[in-house]
């Protein structure tokens, strides 16, 4: 609540100042975290910038070329399977919910270990998806068995 | 390649198919005029019809004089890439299909009689036989051994007037980056792709087991993919649509958010002459500069020009994104003089404007004077997806993918979702 250390209008104090305590009086009442740490999914944030643009915002994927991550036991199913898809990338013709899709999918080694657990726990439970998180050491576990960099 | 099989299975299947989509065209349209123009809306004085239905996801498509219509196939279908229908009670719509080929593909024609098709790694030729659905089983390679590419695989193909065939082979890549699609990965300069990819490739139509090393001559380069090409024999030259570049925002944040991506680059429309370089991937096309630009992986901002200024410039661009994927100079004489010797564009539509709204998913077309484009680009068929606007790609019930002519002069649009195929006329 920094912005109201801020406030310059003395008239309006005091109503400011209610304002600003009322999220910290309901966020004490519900016993929940502060307002500032339950922003946006880090794992949300990270989709929209590497896989949104080609697993579309929905998750749906693009006909042919990017599969769909929705309710795919791709995406449901084996964790090592799924942080290896996006540690090596993945080319070639790959058979997802019946349809077929042939665009590359390049490696994202340069995500870290907590990065990778995050976006993957995020699409893990979301777009209809309601499997378990990735976990940032499984992540680390599979990348020092990985060869070095391709 | 194996024998082609007749498939006597999978003309029992079609027809069983052909039924079922007679039924659903007639549930699916909804308005007088969408049910006058199986969904699409059209230039004024077009009419449209459904001829074929459900055939499996469509790329190119040829019609033969007789009026049978072949379709190239993205999937294999019953273990089959491509398929023939034919109209044999007159009454407007296909009710003979039959599935053959082994192989999916993209590229397809009719030329001197022989049906050519473009699978991913080579050219063959089936002989049509006269007044038969089926060609002759055994294709006849043209071109072997193209490399296989795991992006931009398509092949897709024209012929001059002199013999020879052109070959669109895209770059497996988006900017040629060291590590492709990798944020912040600066481009492998010169760009070691250029020497098998990112062209056009001349052959010789009718010699047998050619390959791009031996026997491909590179006609044009810089073409990042080119799947919309074709020969316009009013003026005797080679024209192609370009996909542009993706994910400037992702690769280059710094440079590019997410509006900018979604307007950049312009899809660009090249008249080619032999030996043109247009820029790939040194460089994209800014519309709102009018203006070829470095890509930033080559150094470029934005803004600075560089090498750009030596690359060949387009002789109409379209809006970003939303994949030019056929191109069809109209030579027959039902449609209205405007359109004699113009150009039709099937715009498959976009995936990399998300977050924002995709676009495309309609066929334009360009007025042309003898060699260039004589006025502006308007659509000419839309409503393929059935809605909009179109947020996710998947949303849309039909894309268009091919373009080709009947010899009565009608403009056929093919689908590659469900394999629909429009045959669009003027009254």
């Amino acid at each position: 609540m920094a912005y109201c250390l801020q406030i310059k209008q003395p008239l309006k104090l005091y109503r400011l100042l209610i304002a600003c305590m009322l999220p910290a009086l309901i966020s004490c009442a519900g016993n929940k975290k502060p307002a500032e740490e339950t922003t946006v999914d880090p794992g949300q944030e990270l989709y929209t910038k590497y896989c949104m643009a080609c697993h579309q915002a929905s998750g749906s994927g693009v006909p042919g070329m990017y599969p769909t991550l929705q309710k795919t036991d791709w995406v449901e199913g084996d964790k090592e399977r799924l942080i290896g898809i996006l540690l090596n990338g993945q080319q070639g013709e790959i058979t997802v919910n019946g349809q077929v899709f042939r665009g590359v999918m390049p490696p994202h080694q340069y995500l870290t270990d907590e990065q990778i657990a995050d976006v993957l726990t995020f699409v893990r439970s979301n777009f209809g998806n309601s499997a378990g998180p990735v976990l940032p050491e499984e992540v680390t576990r599979l990348r020092q068995q990985q060869p070095a960099g391709r | 390649m194996k024998a082609l099989r007749f498939c006597q299975v999978a003309l029992l299947t079609a027809s069983f198919l052909f039924m079922i989509s007679c039924n659903r065209n007639r549930s699916t349209t909804s308005s007088a005029s969408e049910s006058q123009n199986a969904g699409l809306t059209l230039s004024e004085g077009f009419t449209a019809i459904i001829v074929a239905d459900n055939l499996g996801r469509g790329r190119h498509l040829a019609v033969n004089e007789n009026g049978d219509i072949y379709l190239a196939l993205q999937d294999l279908k019953d273990g089959h890439g491509l398929v023939a229908v034919r109209d044999t009670n007159g009454d407007g719509q296909s009710d003979l299909t039959a599935y053959f080929g082994d192989l999916p593909g993209t590229g397809l024609q009719i030329h001197k009689g022989y049906l050519y098709f473009a699978h991913d790694t080579g050219i063959v030729r089936y002989k049509l036989k006269d007044n038969e659905l089926l060609p002759e089983p055994n294709p006849e390679p043209i071109v072997v051994g193209f490399k296989r590419q795991y992006q931009h695989s398509a092949k897709t193909i024209a012929f001059d007037q002199a013999g020879n065939l052109y070959v669109n082979v895209g770059a497996p890549s988006n900017a040629c980056q060291q590590n492709d699609r990798s944020p912040e990965s600066p481009g492998m300069d010169p760009c070691p792709l250029l020497e098998s990819y990112g062209g056009i490739w001349q052959f010789k139509e009718d010699v047998p087991n050619q390959t791009q090393e031996k026997n491909g001559h590179r006609y044009a380069t810089g073409l990042r993919n080119c799947v919309a090409i074709d020969w316009n024999s009013a003026v005797s030259k080679l024209y192609v649509v370009q996909h542009g570049r993706d994910q400037l925002n992702q690769m280059f944040p710094e440079y590019f958010d997410d509006q900018a991506n979604a307007n950049l680059p312009a899809e660009e429309f090249f008249m080619l002459q032999e030996g043109d370089d247009c820029g790939w991937p040194y460089c994209y096309f800014d519309d709102s500069l009018n203006q070829k630009v470095l890509a930033p992986e080559y150094g470029g901002n934005g803004k600075i020009i560089g090498r750009c200024a030596e690359k060949m410039d387009p002789i109409m661009t379209f809006p970003a994104h939303i994949a030019p994927n056929d191109l069809l100079f109209y030579d027959r004489t039902m449609f209205p003089s405007h359109y004699k010797n113009g150009a039709f564009i099937a715009f498959h539509g976009s995936w990399n404007r998300a977050p924002l709204v995709q676009e495309g998913f309609y066929v334009v077309f360009v007025p042309f004077k003898d060699t260039l484009p004589s006025g502006g680009w308007e659509v000419f068929a839309s409503g393929f997806p059935g809605k909009a606007p179109v947020k996710n790609p998947d949303d849309a019930i039909h894309r268009p993918m091919g373009l080709a002519t009947g010899s009565d002069g009608s403009l056929y649009v093919s689908d590659s979702k469900k394999g629909t195929v429009w045959r669009i006329v003027y009254k």
